[in-house]
């Protein structure tokens, strides 16, 4: 997927301004956060999972090395087939090869974010095989000319049943109806026979496990399953960094992640894919193939960012989020939006192609809070910013302005005379109201809000009076 | 190189490791593997209603009968009074039971994309959120809890255990050959893509009966 993270303040402005995306966004907002809340209540010490989920994942980044092996000899055992893949077009080359290989025409797709990472769906549609979508919001996205999902989970959130509803009369040639159930029957009646009639299903991977040499992928509609299921030949499609240890790992990472992510107590769906058809199974792929992508993942373990390889994909962070809740996740410009987006973004594409990114937070820890694997979201924001920093990549006008700062604090009389012109800078701007609608020295902070106006004297000043009155 | 070598070797280099780190990693993965650690787990206890209601709050409708024997004569009152197909496709596994004798159209085998209802088993019942766990086999075909419209699932009482962990022990103990397959499934197909509106029969079964014997 193409990075357009560089023109997030444009983009910003432009969704802000979209009353259309603005009505779709405050239809759902607080919802996942609601739900979780009341699914995390009603588990018994959900604190204790999740810093057993969050050691689980931990302790297989201290020797991902080994667990790699691991699980590749396994899945090899087991019939499967295991490929590496350099980044993501190097994932694209390789599925290429197998379906070529196989002869495939058609490959019915179960939500991937690796996929959406390498850009699968282009590569290939240019070698000449067609890719379906089966999630009902990626499969929206992909009949609105490839349009990128706004969520890792809810791809769609962005729209309404107007625009859905508008979409498929348009591309099904049936009649507009704005009833949910009947648009999402309307497009289970149009994939059926594509999950029927495809020769390759691919699959992302929420875990795969050591043990058995599994990939274990979770689902609600049920698509997962019939895209592993029917075709001859299924190809799991995830970062190397999702290997997990042990069947009972995944049961305590599977307590956490629909939690974190819906507020569910589980997903309908939970499939556990060991190997191709065996001798007498009546269904099942006859051939399997592990595609597992560093793009960027091996660079960060030992690193300050290693944490970010926790992750597992639950959304919990945009959806507690307030700036995600209020510009939505194109914004961001690639395929991860949010905080996890602003962490993982600059990362994998670079510093320099995401500047923004890591401004794109109040630091209010909602993120950090709500996370599953206890990643701490703002404290790895602030060290990009510092990095951003260290490399000369910020704007001079910042550079010289955190410098002045720096030399004002470290001078407790020139600060204090500093904040007392600003205060009273401030106060004359606000002219008797208690907000500053256009601040003068830094108009973009105010182009988009209020500035709240400050008291009428400096702390320092106040808590001088305040000395002197209690000493009286 | 290989990029599979390629890939290893900067993991190798960003952990820092030497032979003898290495061998301690290979120490530290063999004793996780056999140490199997659970995490917190809820108590379990009266395990029978937990899985009912918990069963039921993931939309899967249940009844109870006293003996296998009795399944396809319930089978069949669950699908007219709900007015649906009598025409079934039954798993292998429950290929002896007499469906003819309560009135079914039972074939017995795999569903294809023109089945309605589909009968399966279970390996085992998990009572902590409902679920059922499938194990694919030649006994178990995964496509009949798939493609039909309607997934009747027959549940032995003293199949339901109380969370995944126990499901797991059991498997390795039961079970000669791990499964190409194990599915949980926790009632209908759904999706909340379009609004957050939950819409059951995404691309699953519309429906999931539940029927406990004992």
């Amino acid at each position: 997927m193409e990075v357009r993270s560089m023109h997030f303040v444009s983009r910003v402005r432009q969704r802000l301004e979209d009353p259309e995306l603005q009505r779709n966004l405050k239809r759902t907002r607080g919802r996942n956060a609601a739900s979780r809340a009341a699914a995390v209540a009603a588990f018994p010490d959900f604190d204790a999972v999740r810093a057993r989920a969050t050691e689980i994942r931990a302790s297989v980044l201290r020797d991902l090395d080994v667990w790699l092996e691991r699980f590749e000899q396994k899945a090899i055992e087991r019939g499967a087939t295991v490929l590496w893949a350099r980044d993501g077009d190097h994932a694209c080359e390789l599925i290429i090869d197998i379906a070529r290989r196989h002869g495939v025409r058609t490959v019915v797709k179960s939500k991937s974010m690796v996929s959406e990472e390498a850009g699968l769906n282009a590569a290939l549609e240019a070698a000449g095989i067609r890719p379906v979508e089966t999630d009902l919001g990626e499969y929206i996205l992909q009949i609105n000319d490839n349009e990128p999902p706004s969520h890792i989970i809810m791809p769609v959130i962005h729209k309404s049943k107007e625009q859905v509803s508008e979409l498929f009369a348009r591309v099904h040639g049936t009649a507009p109806k704005t009833d949910i159930e009947a648009l999402t029957h309307e497009a289970r009646a149009v994939l059926r026979p594509e999950f029927l009639g495809a020769d390759m299903g691919l699959s992302g991977g929420n875990f795969l496990v050591a043990e058995t040499g599994s990939v274990a992928i979770v689902t609600n509609e049920g698509n997962g399953r019939l895209c592993t299921t029917l075709p001859r030949v299924h190809v799991a499609l995830t970062g190397i960094e999702k290997v997990i240890p042990t069947l009972e790992d995944l049961a305590t990472l599977l307590r956490i992640l629909p939690r974190s992510a819906t507020g569910q107590a589980i997903t309908n769906y939970v499939s556990m894919l060991t190997g191709p058809k065996q001798a007498g199974d009546a269904d099942g792929p006859e051939h399997m193939y592990f595609v597992l992508v560093d793009g960027g993942r091996a660079d960060l373990l030992g690193s300050e960012f290693e944490a970010m390889l926790r992750c597992i994909r639950c959304g919990a962070c945009m959806n507690h989020c307030p700036v995600y809740q209020t510009i939505g996740g194109h914004s961001y410009g690639w395929v991860y939006p949010g905080p996890m987006g602003s962490v993982l973004t600059p990362l994998y594409q670079g510093l320099d192609k995401a500047m923004d990114l890591p401004h794109a937070a109040t630091l209010c820890n909602q993120c950090g809070v709500v996370c599953p694997v206890s990643i701490p979201l703002p404290d790895l924001m602030r060290t990009l910013r510092e990095k951003q920093v260290e490399r000369g990549l910020r704007p001079w006008s910042e550079r010289i302005a955190t410098k002045l700062w720096a030399w004002v604090a470290a001078r407790p009389k020139l600060y204090a005379l500093g904040t007392r012109v600003a205060v009273r800078y401030l106060r004359w701007l606000a002219d008797g109201r208690d907000r500053i609608q256009v601040m003068g020295v830094a108009p973009g902070w105010t182009a988009e809000r209020d500035f709240p106006a400050p008291a009428a004297k400096t702390f320092r000043e106040l808590y001088a009076e305040r000395r002197r009155g209690g000493g009286q | 190189m290989s990029v599979r070598d390629d890939i290893l070797g900067r993991l190798r280099r960003q952990l820092g490791r030497t032979d003898s780190t290495t061998l301690a990693a290979r120490e530290r993965v063999e004793a996780t593997l056999a140490l199997r650690q659970t995490g917190p787990r809820a108590a379990a206890d009266a395990l029978l209603d937990r899985f009912i209601e918990r069963a039921r709050a993931m939309i899967s409708s249940v009844d109870r009968c006293a003996t296998e024997a009795e399944v396809p004569a319930h089978c069949a009152d669950w699908l007219r009074g709900q007015g649906l197909p009598t025409t079934l496709v039954v798993a292998p596994a429950l290929a002896a039971l007499d469906w003819a004798g309560a009135g079914l159209d039972a074939r017995i085998g795999a569903a294809t994309g023109d089945d309605l209802v589909g009968v399966t088993g279970c390996f085992r019942a998990i009572a902590e959120t409902g679920t059922l766990m499938l194990c694919s086999g030649p006994q178990s075909p995964a496509v009949n809890s798939l493609l039909p419209e309607t997934h009747i699932a027959v549940v032995p009482r003293q199949h339901i255990v109380a969370d995944m962990e126990a499901a797991w022990a059991e498997a390795r103990r039961e079970l000669s050959a791990w499964p190409r397959a194990v599915n949980f499934v926790s009632g209908p197909s759904r999706t909340a893509d379009i609004e957050q509106t939950i819409v059951l029969g995404a691309h699953g079964p519309y429906r999931v009966h539940l029927l406990i014997v004992g």
